[in-house]
């Protein structure tokens, strides 16, 4: 009864034949409980669709055939007016610039969005390669080694997390980039985003560490680990086979709301003038412009305003349905 | 009570030193030239010289951290000028004691803080009172989808866009400016309406949905259900019972919001231009002012702590079964 039966089944169908189980792995599991929630299956097309934007960024501007730092207003006649904005209604809006001119620079807002998106999203994504990286050292080492490397590292977390992060994040950049750079010269773009991922990093890995190191403890004496011990597995191994694989559901679950924050923290660095700089690319450097110019020009604000809104609304939900596929028992 | 005070204010000061360390090592050692961060924007070598006479930046930096240190409890003395006690530092680029530009900020920052605490906590307490009694139904799900869409919300995107649409297109709401209270009561509240709003939308959410799930816990817990078997009202349970065992998340999270927003609200106090602390770090961010810098971390992480002994109080205060031992 209970073997392969003969007939070939659809996998999806398998479940609900009568008297047929199936060995299923949780990760398994997991994803067919996730293809059921259908507002999670939207949101994460969003945000993949937001990932291909970024990563396709060149392609498209290529196709398009403009890029974000042509200053087609200038060069061109007719297309600013003697205030350098848009000649035309709704900020420029026409078959040649789809989202419009940037007042003052006019430079093409439809190629700076999705550059910006894919700076943004690039800083995102390292940011939270880094802080689970880092969170899974340090979870894990404190979990499984105990005593006063655990007391340490647990007091170190304390720390880190009494700090005042918003305003760590601004007020650390400079002390980074005069880390790189001496402060009377010009600071590159490439440091400029090194820096923003280095402190969004320094403070971004507490919260999941500590979950880790909590997880790890209550697995450490659990059977499986101590069959692994007594059969002579170094502690490398059992941290590897055994314990990671049981790690993967908080680390996946943490990076859906790690990632998202760090977004909007970097683009508040960015509005606030002390994160990405002119003339790189940027979500959040377009918020700083459109805060000068919103008085004469709402539409310039409107595109990544509007595109910002949407990724963190889809990534939230994304990582609602990622929680509740993980976890059916938990509530929301 | 007071042996509870006294043993958390110690701690408490253990950790703003243990932090006040790390700033300054972090502060004062990984620049290549810590002076030339406190020298401004336009710094001649002279200025520059007698900034790193002054801070004595060629000495080692636990030597310069013990400096710092002595001063805050005995004041120093500036080539630049004089800093009593209690000196956090001086301010090479406004040529005063870093403290009381601090203290001259901190009427704005606390107004916003207070004035946006109040509207963001009745309206999100109310919104979700009103989802936890109407748990499950229509009026609950649009709540949560409210929320959901409000906290995905940044300061930077809705206040410009309030700012165009409701106070320089339609001219509803007051432009925002800062007046001091005791100045004029009316001026302050009408500079300040927008950004308590501005900052309610992105705050509010937050408390909608923790009210909701922890009233929705606590309508299942026995002591409401003993209540209800006693025969009270509805409304009695909800609002004596239940309600009042929900307070605390809420008031932990109060706390770690007012203290995060007495170090300066920066995103919101930048874009309405007020004159508080967060700005005050931004500026001096952008016009390399260190020793200001190091002050403001200083006094936002001070704030921080006292609001989390603060909380701990009122904790006792909600809840008798909490003891502070």
């Amino acid at each position: 009864m209970t073997e392969t039966t003969s007939a070939p089944v659809d996998s999806a169908a398998a479940g609900s034949t009568a008297g047929e189980v199936a060995g299923r792995s949780p990760g398994q599991l997991m994803w067919r409980r996730f293809r059921r929630d259908r507002s999670g299956v939207v949101a994460a097309c969003v945000v993949l669709f937001f990932f291909a934007v970024a990563l396709f960024a060149p392609v498209i501007s290529r196709l398009y055939g403009k890029d974000p730092y042509t200053r087609y207003g200038h060069e061109r006649e007719g297309l600013l007016n003697e205030f350098e904005y848009p000649v035309k209604p709704n900020g420029g809006i026409d078959g040649e610039f789809w989202f419009g001119l940037e007042p003052g620079q006019g430079r093409d807002v439809f190629t700076q969005l999705i550059f910006g998106i894919r700076t943004s999203l690039g800083i995102a994504v390292a940011v939270t390669v880094l802080a689970v990286l880092t969170a899974i050292v340090i979870g894990v080492s404190a979990g499984y080694l105990g005593g006063k490397a655990d007391y340490l590292l647990n007091r170190l977390i304390d720390l880190l997390m009494a700090f005042p992060n918003q305003l760590f994040f601004v007020a650390f950049m400079p002390i980074v980039a005069a880390l790189f750079v001496d402060p009377a010269e010009e600071t590159p773009a490439y440091i400029r985003v090194v820096s923003v991922i280095l402190v969004l990093w320094f403070l971004g890995w507490m919260t999941l560490a500590r979950i880790l190191r909590g997880v790890t403890l209550s697995l450490r004496d659990r059977e499986f680990v101590e069959a692994a011990k007594v059969s002579g597995a170094s502690p490398w191994w059992i941290i590897r086979r055994e314990l990671l694989p049981n790690l993967v559901t908080p680390i996946l679950v943490q990076a859906t709301i790690m990632l998202p924050t760090f977004v909007t923290t970097a683009a508040a660095l960015s509005f606030l003038g002390v994160g990405i700089m002119e003339p790189t690319p940027d979500w959040g450097r377009m918020f700083a412009r459109g805060a000068e110019v919103y008085q004469s020009d709402l539409t310039y604000m409107f595109f990544p305003a509007g595109a910002m809104v949407i990724f963190i609304v889809a990534f939230n939900l994304l990582g609602d349905s990622v929680r509740d596929a993980f976890d059916p028992r938990g509530q929301r | 009570m007071i042996r509870f005070l006294l043993r958390r204010v110690l701690g408490a000061t253990v950790i703003l030193l243990v932090i006040s360390a790390v700033t300054f090592l972090l502060f004062y050692s990984i620049p290549r030239d810590p002076a030339r961060l406190a020298c401004g924007k336009t710094c001649d070598p002279e200025s520059l010289a007698m900034i790193r006479a002054s801070l004595g930046v060629d000495r080692p930096v636990p030597v310069q951290y013990w400096e710092y240190l002595v001063g805050i409890f005995a004041g120093r003395d500036f080539a630049a000028g004089p800093c009593p006690a209690p000196c956090l530092g001086y301010s090479f680029r406004d040529q005063s004691p870093v403290l009381e530009t601090i203290l001259d900020r901190v009427p704005t920052t606390a107004s916003l803080a207070l004035g946006g605490a109040v509207v963001f906590l009745t309206v999100g307490l109310a919104l979700g009172m009103i989802a936890a009694r109407n748990q499950g139904n229509l009026v609950d799900k649009g709540l949560s989808s409210l929320s959901l869409v409000m906290s995905s919300m940044q300061i930077y995107l809705v206040g410009p866009l309030v700012l165009a649409v409701f106070v320089y297109h339609l001219q509803l709401l007051p432009s925002p400016r800062y007046v001091d209270l005791t100045e004029d009561p009316v001026g302050w509240f009408k500079g300040l309406l927008v950004p308590w709003l501005v900052m309610s939308i992105i705050f509010t959410a937050a408390y909608t949905r923790m009210a909701r799930s922890t009233l929705v816990e606590q309508l299942r817990e026995d002591h409401v259900r003993t209540a209800r078997a006693k025969g009270m009202s509805g409304r009695t349970v909800f609002f004596r019972h239940a309600w009042r065992g929900s307070l605390i998340p809420i008031v932990t999270i109060l706390g770690v919001d007012l203290g995060s927003l007495f170090g300066g609200a920066m995103v919101t106090e930048f874009t309405f231009a007020l004159p508080g602390l967060g700005r005050l770090a931004v500026n001096s961010v952008t016009q390399t002012d260190l020793p200001m810098l190091m002050g403001v971390m200083l006094f936002a992480a001070a704030m921080i702590i006292a609001f989390n002994i603060l909380v701990d109080a009122v904790y006792a205060w909600i809840d008798p079964r909490i003891r502070l031992s």
